[in-house]
Formats: structure tokens, C-alpha cells, sequence
């Protein structure tokens, strides 16, 4: 079988992988770094965020509000201590990444510019216009090819860690230029391979964004933290699901219902007022701005559509001018995709499955309970976004973690010797079995990936969407259960080596499927309502029996299991979540 | 029966066939829909064999680039019902070798991407602790535009140069160069002009400005050639009359 060997191997080329490749070459550029990729880094998601990324810079900021918004957005569920290096760090890798060429946008005077964003007391997010996510992802790729000591893998897909003995020893990844399976060695690996809003129907999620990653980790025995918390962003365009980023609200949108009633007003955010309050109405959280949403719609002030129920997201009073240099991206999305102008129009809006606050559990220097085994991004919780993540700290994270990911794992790495080869060979050899007998080479099979896609996502919205009871999330898990059942007699008609995305997209769903188990044995267990996790038959905030993180486990037998671990409290007690005071 | 509009896409597999041809499709003509969408409903109900790339489905990664109805496009971004009646002709990004069906390989690009040196150098690094570089919005918008390619490689097939001339570096790669160039906080114009001169073709081009026209993302790779023949040009003036002004 085709081997290679590395030092540090990262699975994914997005904002969190980039950041911890240059972080390893920075630390010691003799460490021989792996970037494997089922996309070529720069179309990763993080391409495609928009608002920006929060950082305290202005003298009027402090890390301790930056703190305490990261804290109470996320309902008391975030560990305290790695919010406080998060909100330590930040400024410094968004400096970092100013020094590499990131074109934020400035102030008149050469400064780095800051705009509100939505549950931040202060403005204190950076943003390059509203393609945040894409100079970033840009900055970052570009930047990475002066470093010799990266290998990049691009459109390799990993169906697999290999671990030895307690350890991870690399992974087996599929070339899908020529079908090729290989083993890859390393002697740390870093999941860095985003989020999962495809298990969902309904998403700003690109196509790619499957939770491969926290599959991986899960059937390697590694337990994935708090996955029944799942952002809806409140502004997704109809059909589409494309977002419309917050910095439209943060510029002075207003979010109306069918009578042109801004109705957040009715929900405990605040008063209404002409331009933007911080931490008010439309800057409210975006849990409480989606679940006002189904309120509205259940009071029967929403509007009606062929793509479900809308309210309008109002920009027209900030002017062509603003629009233009401040949220261009939105003008640009909603003329192309939706066939209207914000300038002249209101954009139809609905709560679109956006942000997975779960993934990976890791400490707060990024690593597993399987040594040698890191993650970073959006497919690990540390935590810093507890049960609802605020709006631009993702892309903060994806820097701070993933170069601190980074780090730990070149240092891991630097401290290990080579694993037992030939047992982590037969391990892959295996897996090439499994690759090819029950996938590329199966002849036999009825059931449709597309199909099974679909009806997960079906169960997933209905079960486990915005609110949630013990029935709806039973019922999905029924369905999932049966779906895994069927998934076992899937029918590939494509048998190519080269590039064969029948083969991926099996994968894909594969892995949505475990992500999807994992989200409801969480929601199930958790009896209580914080942030995004509203159970209507448990309607309060416990904090006696749940200010604990879940940990859902894979057990021999396939079943989930889950544990809890107590939430880190460092110097903010929990308390209520007060918005629009 | 609900309108469709038959798609002729352009089918590859080199483990099958040795050659390109068309296979027809007919989809839905659902007004919300663009190309891509079509192809995935050909993928998910038709064909599972079908293959290309795409993946934010909203203009900006810039996985989608094909050729439909001979122009190169993103197709997320390419509705369906601006090619009513049909049909609509869908290929591979042309100039660029066929890996299958409608994937092309990149791999060519992505080392003249490389080969300019696509990020800041200076002579001395700043340290952290004290601050950013200033830079005005003015001297931001120097270089903005070119920093607002999204790779898609649209230009590539839009470009005669490409087409005659394999080894020319081509459009995103010297606009990307410019990008880098033209931002304050840069000091490394020499060292990359230097490399797009060791380039060819580079003089071929003949500013037919097709590259800036098929730019989904209005980005002015032609206006990145202009500005980089008349630098070179003025170096070598420089070069030839006062040979110590050059740096
Ligand atoms: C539309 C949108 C707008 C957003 N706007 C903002 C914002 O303004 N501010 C903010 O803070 N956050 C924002 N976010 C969230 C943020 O962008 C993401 O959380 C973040 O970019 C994720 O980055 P990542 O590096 O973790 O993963 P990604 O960028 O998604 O990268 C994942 C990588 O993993 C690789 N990969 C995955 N599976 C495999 C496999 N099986 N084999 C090999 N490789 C694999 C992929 O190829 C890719 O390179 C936004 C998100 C969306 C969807
Ligand atoms: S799918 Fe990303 S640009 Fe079209």
C-alpha cells in the first residue's frame, strides 16, 4: 500500500488548518507539515464569511466586556478560562494576520476599522468590507505558500484515523484525481475540518460541510462536546439558505413583520430606535432573534412564500451610498439570487441552520483525550461559544485555536518517535478493503444517497430544529437509527477512480448521518433550554443539574452514550441574559 | 407536466471513454434555478456518476467555472431561464486539461499562482506588539479590486494567450501579482517583477480585455497587464539611462 510519513498532519485547508500550518513552520520549519484537503484550501467554507472577525482593539474596549458578551451570548455554557485566552489572543492574530496582508477596511486615518456586531456591548469586530471570511481564507492560503516545509494534499478526501495503541498515527485518504488510497502518517494529527450545516435541509452551509471530522473523531473513540447546540442565523435568503451577513442589522437593518412592524420589540430586546443600540434588537443574539421568528410566525405575522414563511430585512433608509461600501456582498447576493435590489427593496429573510456550537471536545490547548490528536475551528468545541456562539468570534477562533492547535501538536509531534508501522499499516490496509468493498467496487445496493440525504435532513429540521420536545426529537431519532440501517445497502453506480464524487458523497452522508445521532442523543438528554437548545417541555434554564457540557460517546456496539462535564467558571457567576437594557 | 429544458453536458471518463461527448438531459426550468442546480438535480435523480466541483453555491468559492453555451461562467451564479428554450450547452473550463466530465485539472495554475509570490514581503517585520501597518482607504482601493479574485479560472478560458500559449502565466496570476504590488505594506515588486519578465507571453497579450469581461467578480486582470508592461517598460528605460536608480 502507497505510504507517505509527516510530522504533523492536518485534515483541512480552511481558516483553522491554514492558521496551525503556519503556526508548525513558524515553530520549527524542519517539522514536516501535511495539509490534506478534499477541496483546494482556498474554496474552503471560511471562503464564504462574511461580518467579520471580533478583536478588542478601540481604547473604548476591554477584554473583560469582550469576555462577558462571549459568556452571556452563550448562556454560562462556555469554559471561562478558554474565553479569557480567546479574548487574550484575538487582537494579537488579527494583527498578525493585518501583517500578512489581510485588507481589512480602515479608518480615514489608516487604523484598522471596527463595526457592531449582534450581542457585543462594543464595536470591536474587524471586516474587510462583508467578505471577511474570503480575505481571510485568501491572506492565509497565499501566505502559506512561502513556507517550504507544507505539503499540501488538495482534493485528497480522509475516510479514516489510524490509531495505535491508544494513539493517532495519521490517516487513510482517498486522491480523487486518480482513486488512489493512501496511508499518511504523522505523529500528530489536527482535525480541522469545519462544521456540519448539511445535515440539515436548510443551511448556509456549503456542500461540503458534512461534520467528516467529528465522524472521524467519534469512531475513533474520541467524544464530541455539546452538539445539540446549533446556531440558526436569523437572515438567510429563501431557497437558497445564502446568508445575509449581521453586518447588515449592525449597520442599521431593521428586521419588520408582514405589517412593517419591527416585532423584536415584542421579545424582551429592547426598545425600537432609529440607528443601532449594541446589544439591542436587532444586535440581540441570534438565538432569541430565530426563536422570535417562530413566535412571530405563530402569532401569524410572517409572510407567506413558495420557500416557507419570511420577515423582511429592511436597509433601504442606509442609502445606496453605505450599501455600497459597507455591505456591498449583500447588494451583490441579493441582486444575483434573489432578483432584488436592497437599495430600492426589503429582503425576504427566514432563520437558516448556520453554526455548529458542538464539535470535537477538546482542551484549551486544543487537544483530545486521543493522543496526539488536535482540533480547531469549527469541528472542535473548546468551549468558547457555549450554548450560542456570538456572531464574529468564529473566525477569531479558527486563528487563535488554530494556531495554538498548531503549536501543541508541532511540540507533541517533536517529542514522539515512530509508532508501530507495521500495525498501523495492516489498520490501513483494512480500511482500502472497506474502501473498495463497500464502496467503489459495490455492485449490489437499492437504496438512494440522495434519498437518505433527504429524509435525514427531513427528520433533523423536524425533530431537531429551532424548538424542540422529547417526542419531535425521539421521532428523529428513530429515523436516523433506521436511515443508518439502510445507509448499509446503498447503491453506487459509480465505480471510476478518477475523481468519483458518488464515492465521496456516500462518505459525506456517512458521516452526516453519525453527526446527526450524535446532535439528538445530546438534545434528548438535555433537559433544560439555554441558547440555541429550546425544549418546549422544558422550558427554563437549569443550571443545577445541566451547567455541564455533554459528551457523547460511540460505543463497541455502535449505540451513543452520553456524559457531563462541568463548565469552567472563572470570575462570571451565572446570571440572566439581558438584552436591550 | 412542469416545463424543463434539456441540458447537453459534456461527458468524460477516461476509464471509459477515449474521448469527450455529449449526453442529454432534461431537467426542470424552475425559475429559481441556476446551472448547478440542475447538475445536482441531474446527480441526485438522473446520473450519480456525473462529476464536477462545486460547493458554497454562492458566487465566492470559486469551485463552479464552466463553460455554458461556449462563455465561460460560474455556474451558481447562471440561472436557467436566461437560456429559455434551451438547450444549454454545459463543458469543462476550456484550455485546461480534462480530468472527468466536467472537472478540469488546476494544478498548472496553481504553481503560476505560486510562482508570483503572493504574499507581503519586507525587508523588515514589524512586531506585533506594535500595531498595524497604517493604510488609507485610498491607498486600500490601489489594490482592492485585484485582491477580489476568487480563482474560479474563468479568465484562463477566456483568454487567447492561454490558448496558444501554455507556459503564459495568465490573467488571476498577474493580477494577483498587482495585488500584492500595489498594497502599501508590500516590498517585494521587484522580486515578482522579476518573475512575470523570466515569464512568456506575458508581451502576446493583446489586450483584447476578454479576461475582464468574463470576470464574475469584476476584477480587471487586463487593466493588472497594463499596468505591469508599462512598469516593466519604465524599469528598463531606467535600467538602460541611470542603471543605480533602479532600486
Ligand atoms: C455564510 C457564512 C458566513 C459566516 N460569517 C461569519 C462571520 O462573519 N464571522 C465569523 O466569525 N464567522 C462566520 N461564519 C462561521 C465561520 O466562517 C466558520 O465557522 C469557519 O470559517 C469554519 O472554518 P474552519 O477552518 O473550521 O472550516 P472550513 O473553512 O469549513 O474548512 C474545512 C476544511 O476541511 C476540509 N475537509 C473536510 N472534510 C474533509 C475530509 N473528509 N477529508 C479531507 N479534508 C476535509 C475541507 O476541504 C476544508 O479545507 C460564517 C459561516 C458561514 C457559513
Ligand atoms: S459553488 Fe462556489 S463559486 Fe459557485
Amino acid at each position: 500500500m502507497d505510504t507517505s510519513a509527516h510530522d504533523v498532519l492536518l485534515v483541512g485547508g480552511g481558516g483553522a488548518g491554514l492558521r496551525a500550518a503556519i503556526a508548525i513552520s513558524e515553530f520549527n520549519p524542519k517539522l514536516s507539515v501535511a495539509v490534506v484537503s478534499k477541496v483546494y484550501p482556498m474554496r474552503s467554507h471560511t471562503v464564504s464569511a462574511e461580518g467579520g472577525a471580533a478583536g478588542v482593539i478601540k481604547p473604548n474596549d476591554t477584554l473583560d466586556e469582550h469576555c462577558y458578551d462571549t459568556i452571556s451570548g452563550g448562556d454560562w455554557m462556555c469554559d471561562q478560562d478558554a474565553v479569557e485566552l480567546f479574548v487574550r489572543e484575538a487582537p494579537k492574530e488579527l494583527l498578525r494576520l493585518e501583517h500578512w496582508g489581510c485588507p481589512w477596511s480602515r479608518e480615514p486615518d489608516g487604523h484598522v476599522a471596527v463595526r457592531p456586531f449582534g450581542g457585543m456591548k462594543n464595536e470591536r469586530t474587524w471586516f474587510a468590507a462583508d467578505k471577511t471570511g474570503f480575505h481571510m481564507l485568501h491572506t492565509l492560503f497565499q501566505t502559506s505558500l512561502k513556507y517550504p516545509s507544507v505539503r499540501r494534499y488538495d482534493e485528497w478526501f480522509v475516510t479514516k484515523l489510524l490509531i495505535d495503541d491508544g494513539q493517532v498515527r495519521g490517516v487513510v485518504a482517498i486522491e480523487l484525481m486518480t482513486g488512489r488510497i493512501q496511508a499518511i502518517l504523522a505523529k500528530s494529527v489536527i482535525i480541522c475540518t469545519g462544521g456540519c450545516g448539511k445535515v440539515f435541509p436548510f443551511t448556509t452551509n456549503a456542500n461540503i460541510k458534512n461534520g467528516d471530522g467529528m465522524s472521524l473523531a467519534l469512531r475513533a473513540g474520541a467524544p464530541l462536546k455539546d452538539m445539540e447546540f446549533v446556531q440558526y442565523h436569523p437572515t438567510g435568503l429563501p431557497f437558497t439558505g445564502i446568508l445575509i451577513t449581521e453586518a447588515a442589522r449592525a449597520e442599521g437593518g431593521w428586521l419588520l413583520n408582514k405589517d412593517g412592524y419591527r416585532y423584536l420589540q415584542d421579545y424582551n430586546l429592547g426598545k425600537p430606535e432609529p440607528t443601532p443600540v449594541l446589544r439591542s434588537m436587532e444586535l440581540g443574539p441570534r438565538d432569541r432573534l430565530s426563536q422570535a421568528f417562530v413566535k412571530e410566525y405563530e402569532k401569524g405575522r410572517t409572510i407567506e412564500t413558495p420557500y416557507g414563511h419570511v420577515v423582511h430585512l429592511d436597509v433601504r433608509h442606509l442609502g445606496e451610498k453605505k450599501i455600497n461600501a459597507k455591505i456591498p456582498f449583500v447588494r451583490e447576493l441579493c441582486l444575483k439570487y434573489q432578483g432584488i435590489d436592497p437599495v430600492r427593496e426589503m429582503i425576504p429573510v427566514r432563520p437558516v441552520v448556520h453554526y455548529m456550537m458542538g464539535g470535537v471536545s477538546t482542551d484549551i490547548n486544543a487537544a483530545t483525550p486521543i493522543k496526539g490528536l488536535f482540533a480547531a475551528g469549527e469541528a472542535a468545541c473548546v468551549s468558547i461559544n457555549g450554548a450560542n456562539r456570538l456572531g464574529s468570534n468564529s473566525l477569531t477562533e479558527l486563528l487563535v485555536f488554530g494556531a495554538r492547535a498548531g503549536l501543541h501538536a508541532a511540540q507533541f509531534a517533536s517529542e514522539q518517535k515512530e509508532g508501530n508501522t507495521a500495525a498501523i499499516l495492516a489498520q490501513a490496509i483494512d480500511e482500502k478493503r472497506r474502501v473498495e468493498d463497500q464502496f467503489l467496487n459495490k455492485t449490489a445496493g437499492r437504496e438512494s444517497i440522495s434519498t437518505i440525504r433527504e429524509e435525514m435532513q427531513k427528520a433533523m429540521e423536524e425533530g431537531a430544529g429551532i424548538y424542540r420536545t422529547h417526542d419531535s426529537l425521539a421521532k428523529a431519532a428513530e429515523t436516523i437509527g433506521k436511515l443508518q440501517e439502510r445507509f448499509k445497502d446503498i447503491a453506487i453506480s459509480d465505480h471510476s477512480h478518477t475523481f468519483n464524487t458518488e464515492l465521496t458523497a456516500a462518505f459525506e452522508l456517512s458521516y452526516m448521518l453519525d453527526v446527526a445521532e450524535a446532535i439528538i442523543a445530546c438534545a434528548l438528554n438535555r433537559k433544560e433550554s439555554r441558547g440555541s437548545h429550546q425544549r418546549t417541555d422544558f422550558t427554563k434554564r437549569d443550571d443545577e443539574k445541566f451547567l455541564a457540557h455533554s459528551l457523547v460517546y460511540r460505543n463497541a456496539d455502535g449505540s451513543t452514550r452520553v456524559e457531563y462535564l462541568p463548565v469552567t467558571i472563572t470570575r462570571w457567576p451565572p446570571a440572566e441574559r439581558v438584552y436591550g437594557k | 407536466m412542469a416545463k424543463t429544458i434539456t441540458l447537453e453536458v459534456a461527458r468524460y471518463r477516461p476509464e471509459q471513454e477515449g474521448e469527450p461527448a455529449f449526453e442529454n438531459f432534461d431537467v426542470p426550468l424552475n425559475k429559481d434555478w441556476v446551472v448547478l442546480d440542475a447538475l445536482n438535480y441531474i446527480k441526485d435523480k438522473l446520473d450519480g456518476s456525473l462529476s464536477y466541483r462545486w460547493s458554497c453555491r454562492m458566487g465566492v468559492c470559486g469551485s463552479c467555472g464552466m463553460m455554458v453555451n461556449g462563455e465561460p461562467k460560474l455556474t451558481c451564479a447562471t440561472f436557467l431561464t436566461a437560456y429559455d428554450p434551451g438547450p444549454i450547452r454545459v463543458e469543462p473550463l476550456r484550455y485546461f486539461p480534462i480530468v472527468r466530465d466536467l472537472v478540469v485539472e488546476i494544478t498548472d495554475f496553481m504553481s503560476k499562482l505560486k510562482a508570483v509570490k503572493p504574499w507581503i514581503v519586507r525587508d523588515e517585520e514589524k512586531p506585533i506588539s506594535e500595531g498595524e501597518y497604517l493604510q488609507t482607504p485610498r491607498q486600500l482601493d490601489n489594490f482592492k479590486q485585484f485582491s477580489m479574485c476568487i480563482n474560479c479560472l474563468c479568465c484562463y478560458a477566456a483568454c487567447p494567450v492561454v490558448g496558444l500559449d501554455q507556459h503564459f502565466i495568465g490573467p488571476a496570476a498577474i493580477a494577483l501579482a498587482q495585488r500584492y504590488n500595489e498594497d502599501s505594506r508590500d516590498q517585494g515588486k521587484e522580486e515578482r517583477m522579476d518573475v512575470l519578465s523570466q515569464h512568456d507571453g506575458i508581451w502576446g497579450c493583446t489586450f483584447n480585455g476578454e479576461c475582464t469581461r468574463v470576470c464574475p467578480k469584476n476584477v480587471d486582470p487586463a487593466g493588472a497587464i497594463q499596468q505591469y508592461k508599462i512598469k516593466a517598460v519604465t524599469d528598463w528605460y531606467k535600467s538602460l539611462l541611470m542603471p543605480w536608480g533602479k532600486k
